[in-house]
């Protein structure tokens, strides 16, 4: 045990990486066919690609997490002969995973010191890893508290761990799965602050990502990937984000949907000065005051954390507001279960969409009647009618595009742009007159989002759906809203008109400056 | 896939071999006496079937909890509060005609099991106590009550005459036992329980309440969120689950024991049936048809060993062993099927990608 730790202390710094015609064959797909791809000192190479493309695979190969079927790798000129994730940390290589591998209940430091040996052979040395923690923290700008516990850090900090959890192994080639696909625009400018710190610092990063922007703004190189081949492969000073869209999607990509006027109605949903607990139990929003009309989006922006979540679960009935009233339609429905705001016309995309809005186990076609299941056409008194569902969910599945083998298909299985269209398909086929949209884009790569637009400015346009957007997109709030509320610690500090504000005085009022403007509607 | 419990009942079977082998037995001849136990004659075929009724009941009850997501540990107590409910009922009202005696016995039977689950389910729906520990307690409760009973209030006055004081009832009168359907042990009680097994499948599969039930055991986030009174549905589950266990004891009463009796232990009327059904419900997949192969299997070693223990002189203790080591190797191989099972799922995971990209390209 004492020799692998002093290898994996003791490293060389990577040099450069090379990968050379991999080659990787699932049952039934070609997941990697005939990459090259190189990485050197000093430098942020991103592996762009649509979900499915292979990105992951071809770095679980150099991780060593996947064998690749032919082809090399060569770490410093030196044929590498990768056999588990252990051979990559000794030639100090390390992978930041999309989902995080760290055990909630325990400490940061308990977290990095997990799976090495102890300095002190049988007795734990927390205090020394703690210290090189701080260290590193220091060094690298990962500002983290050694003592606290997973589950009370935030998931831009819990980022920050398992960056500290690699470089704690001596890893001088970071490959980083989707980094910011959970993060905040703030904690994402953090992340990359950090990066760019360590990249002049002499590491080296492969950046895997599907946001354009991301790319644009912290690579030296990209590598485009689509169907397991590379498409291109260029230094980023020749690229433009419709560029990379193309070579990325295949054909042109629309970043700016069309949004057209319409006469808005009347109140749809409104709030009268609600009041809710957090989760902490204390309060979470301070008295808002919302309007929203048939046939308008209003998005909230503000940084997560706002109170956005919890105002959403008001709306659907699934967090109790302790003071104030909720109208749809001009009815009084504050608190009522969710059962009954369901039936009054409320749909909703929750921001949890695998937790909250679908289940996992169930096949596509049960988790598209999940909320309607008890009415017809779907059930005939307490049965349900087969030939109907099977009827309905195939016209939803081709009506909504959702890609999937066949309606038993289990929902596990779908991408997630996929499940999110499903779950557009159950929420818009209801035809509600209110639909709370909360990060309805988030982790979807650039077809699904432009498709998801789609379907949202649709809904507002076609059938006058009176839609609450809540993103922590700013883009996608500008380009999709009609008015926007900025919300800061629970309260709303003003609501505007799209085009008559800029990011910059979006931004101020999100750091918690209130809005001069009412924004008030002339509608009437 | 499904060779792998099979696989591992037989490595349970080769290490029971080896025990029985220690034991200076020739496993040989043991294993012998355990199939003609079992499988060796209509009587053994009857035996293994009667025996395997209750499991099937108990089964069929776990199906539905395990489905909803709640843990059902209680059908001991459950199985109790059946037969001793349904066995009041027939001292009680001996005078009233044979087939409404029945009825109402097997009736007050299974509401009896309802009831004591849905005491469980309440309070783990309402007041988030544990189900496992709730439901085992309650176990001790309806045991040792019947015990008490026993002893007491319904013991048969004969015993108290003759001053012998075993702790058992009266025979039932006689209108009440359910029909022979063959002239063996075999009783009308084996083909309630699979019309009942049917009925739960369609319960589950086929109805909204059985799809809601589904769900909550799936994920009571999404479920509360698609309008569910998942707390409702809870209870619910609870005491469909406990009701179908209570007239599993009830039919025990009628169909087999026509009183009621214990050794005195907690298990002393239902010979673990309570568990043992666990066992079939998840040798059976949770699935109420696969639980009823699954049951019969375990009736048959059941029955098998008591047989093979006076054939070759084996201590009880190692059928228990034996039946534990089974249970222990299934419901281990379970994982390793579930293992496999997300293998396949992840090649089907790529697969749909490809076919994705495919059709984005045709376009």
């Amino acid at each position: 045990m004492k020799k692998e730790l002093s290898k994996i202390t003791n490293l060389s710094k990577v040099e450069k990486v090379e990968m050379r015609g991999i080659i990787k064959q699932f049952p039934g797909v070609l997941a990697n066919d005939r990459i090259d791809f190189d990485v050197h000192r000093g430098e942020v190479h991103t592996l762009l690609g649509e979900n499915g493309a292979g990105k992951s695979t071809l770095m679980k190969i150099l991780y060593g997490i996947y064998r690749q079927d032919k082809g090399e790798i060569y770490v410093n000129g030196k044929l590498a002969n990768l056999r588990s994730p252990l051979d990559a940390i000794r030639l100090g290589i390390g992978m930041v995973h999309q989902h995080f591998m760290l055990v909630p209940t325990l400490t940061v430091a308990e977290n990095v010191a997990l799976g090495l040996p102890s300095s002190r052979k049988y007795l734990l040395d927390l205090d020394v890893v703690s210290e090189r923690i701080k260290e590193l923290a220091k060094v690298h700008g990962l500002h983290v508290d050694p003592k606290a516990k997973i589950w009370q850090l935030s998931v831009g900090e819990q980022q920050r761990v398992e960056i500290i959890k690699i470089l704690y192994r001596g890893a001088s080639l970071l490959i980083l799965d989707e980094p910011t696909a959970v993060l905040t625009p703030q904690e994402v400018e953090e992340l990359f602050q950090v990066l760019r710190s360590m990249i002049n610092r002499g590491y080296s990063i492969v950046f895997i990502s599907h946001k354009l922007h991301e790319v644009l703004s912290l690579s030296d190189r990209v590598t485009i990937l689509r169907d397991g081949k590379v498409v291109k492969s260029l230094p980023i000073a020749e690229v433009t984000k419709e560029k990379l869209a193309r070579f990325m999607v295949g054909r042109e990509v629309l970043f700016q949907v069309e949004h057209p006027s319409v006469e808005l109605g009347k109140v749809s949903l409104a709030l009268e000065g609600i009041w809710a607990q957090g989760d902490d139990d204390l309060p979470a929003l301070r008295g808002i005051d919302l309007e929203i009309h048939s046939g308008e989006i209003l998005g909230i922006a503000g940084v997560s954390g706002n109170g956005q979540k919890e105002l959403a679960e008001v709306i659907a009935g699934l967090r109790e507001s302790t003071q104030g009233k909720v109208f749809i339609k001009g009815t009084e429905v504050t608190n009522w279960p969710p059962s009954r705001l369901l039936e009054y016309g409320l749909s909703s995309i929750p921001e949890e969409r695998m937790r909250d809005g679908t289940i996992q186990k169930f096949t596509v076609e049960e988790n598209l009647i999940l909320k309607d299941h008890l009415h017809t056409p779907y059930a005939d008194g307490i049965f349900m009618n087969f030939k109907n569902i099977a009827r309905e969910s195939e016209r939803l599945i081709s009506d909504f595009d959702i890609r999937t083998p066949s309606r038993h298909t289990s929902l596990k299985s779908l991408s997630g742009g996929n499940i999110q269209k499903l779950i557009l398909a159950r929420e818009l086929s209801r035809k509600p007159g209110v639909l709370i949209a909360s990060q309805p884009t988030r982790g979807l790569d650039v077809s699904a989002t432009e498709y998801v637009h789609r379907q949202l400015i649709e809904q507002r346009t076609k059938l006058k759906t009176a839609t609450l957007l809540i993103s922590d997109d700013l883009d996608e709030i500008l380009s999709l809203s009609d008015r926007i509320a900025v919300i800061y610690e629970g309260k709303i500090m003003g609501v505007v008109k799209r085009n008559e504000v800029s990011i910059g005085e979006l931004g101020m009022m999100m750091g918690g400056e209130k809005c001069q403007g009412d924004g008030s509607l002339d509608t009437n | 896939m499904t060779l792998i419990p099979i696989a591992a009942f037989l490595l349970a079977l080769l290490i029971g071999t080896i025990m029985i082998a220690f034991l200076g037995v020739n496993p040989l001849i043991a294993y012998q006496a355990l199939l003609k136990g079992a499988f060796g004659s209509t009587n053994a075929i009857a035996d293994t079937v009667v025996k395997a009724t209750p499991l099937l009941f108990v089964g069929l009850g776990i199906c539905i909890a395990f489905r909803a997501g709640v843990l059902n540990i209680g059908g001991e107590g459950q199985l109790v509060a059946g037969a001793l409910s349904a066995t009041i009922i027939c001292l009680n009202f001996a005078e009233l005609p044979g087939w409404i005696l029945i009825i109402l016995a097997l009736f007050v039977g299974f509401l009896c099991g309802a009831i004591w689950a849905g005491i469980a389910g309440f309070l783990k729906a309402y007041f988030k106590v544990n189900e496992i520990l709730s439901t085992i307690m309650l176990n001790y409760i309806a045991a040792y009550g019947m015990n008490y009973l026993l002893r007491g209030p319904i013991m048969d006055p004969l015993q108290i005459e003759l001053g012998s004081f075993i702790p058992q009832t009266t025979r039932l009168t006689h209108v009440v036992d359910l029909p022979r359907l063959i002239p063996t042990r075999l009783h009308f009680g084996t083909i309630v329980a699979v019309v009942f097994a049917i009925l739960v499948y369609i319960f589950l599969w086929r109805t909204t309440i059985g799809f809601r039930v589904r769900m909550i055991g799936q994920n009571i986030q999404a479920s509360r969120a698609s309008g569910i009174n998942v707390q409702k549905y809870m209870v619910l589950a609870f005491i469909l689950s406990g009701a179908l266990v209570g007239l599993g004891g009830a039919i025990e009463v009628l169909g087999v024991h026509h009183r009621l009796f214990t050794d005195g232990s907690v298990s002393g009327f239902t010979g673990s049936a309570g568990f043992n059904g666990i066992v079939a419900a998840l040798f059976g997949q949770l699935h109420p048809i696969g639980t009823i192969p699954a049951s019969l299997l375990l009736g048959a070693l059941l029955t098998g060993a008591n047989k093979m223990q006076r054939a070759v002189q084996i201590p009880s203790a190692l059928i228990g062993a034996l039946n534990g080591l089974i249970v222990l190797l299934v419901v281990g191989s379970d994982y390793l099927r579930r293992s496999q099972a997300r293998r396949m799922e992840q090649t089907a995971e790529s697969k749909t990608n490809s076919k994705n990209k495919n059709k984005k390209e045709s376009q």
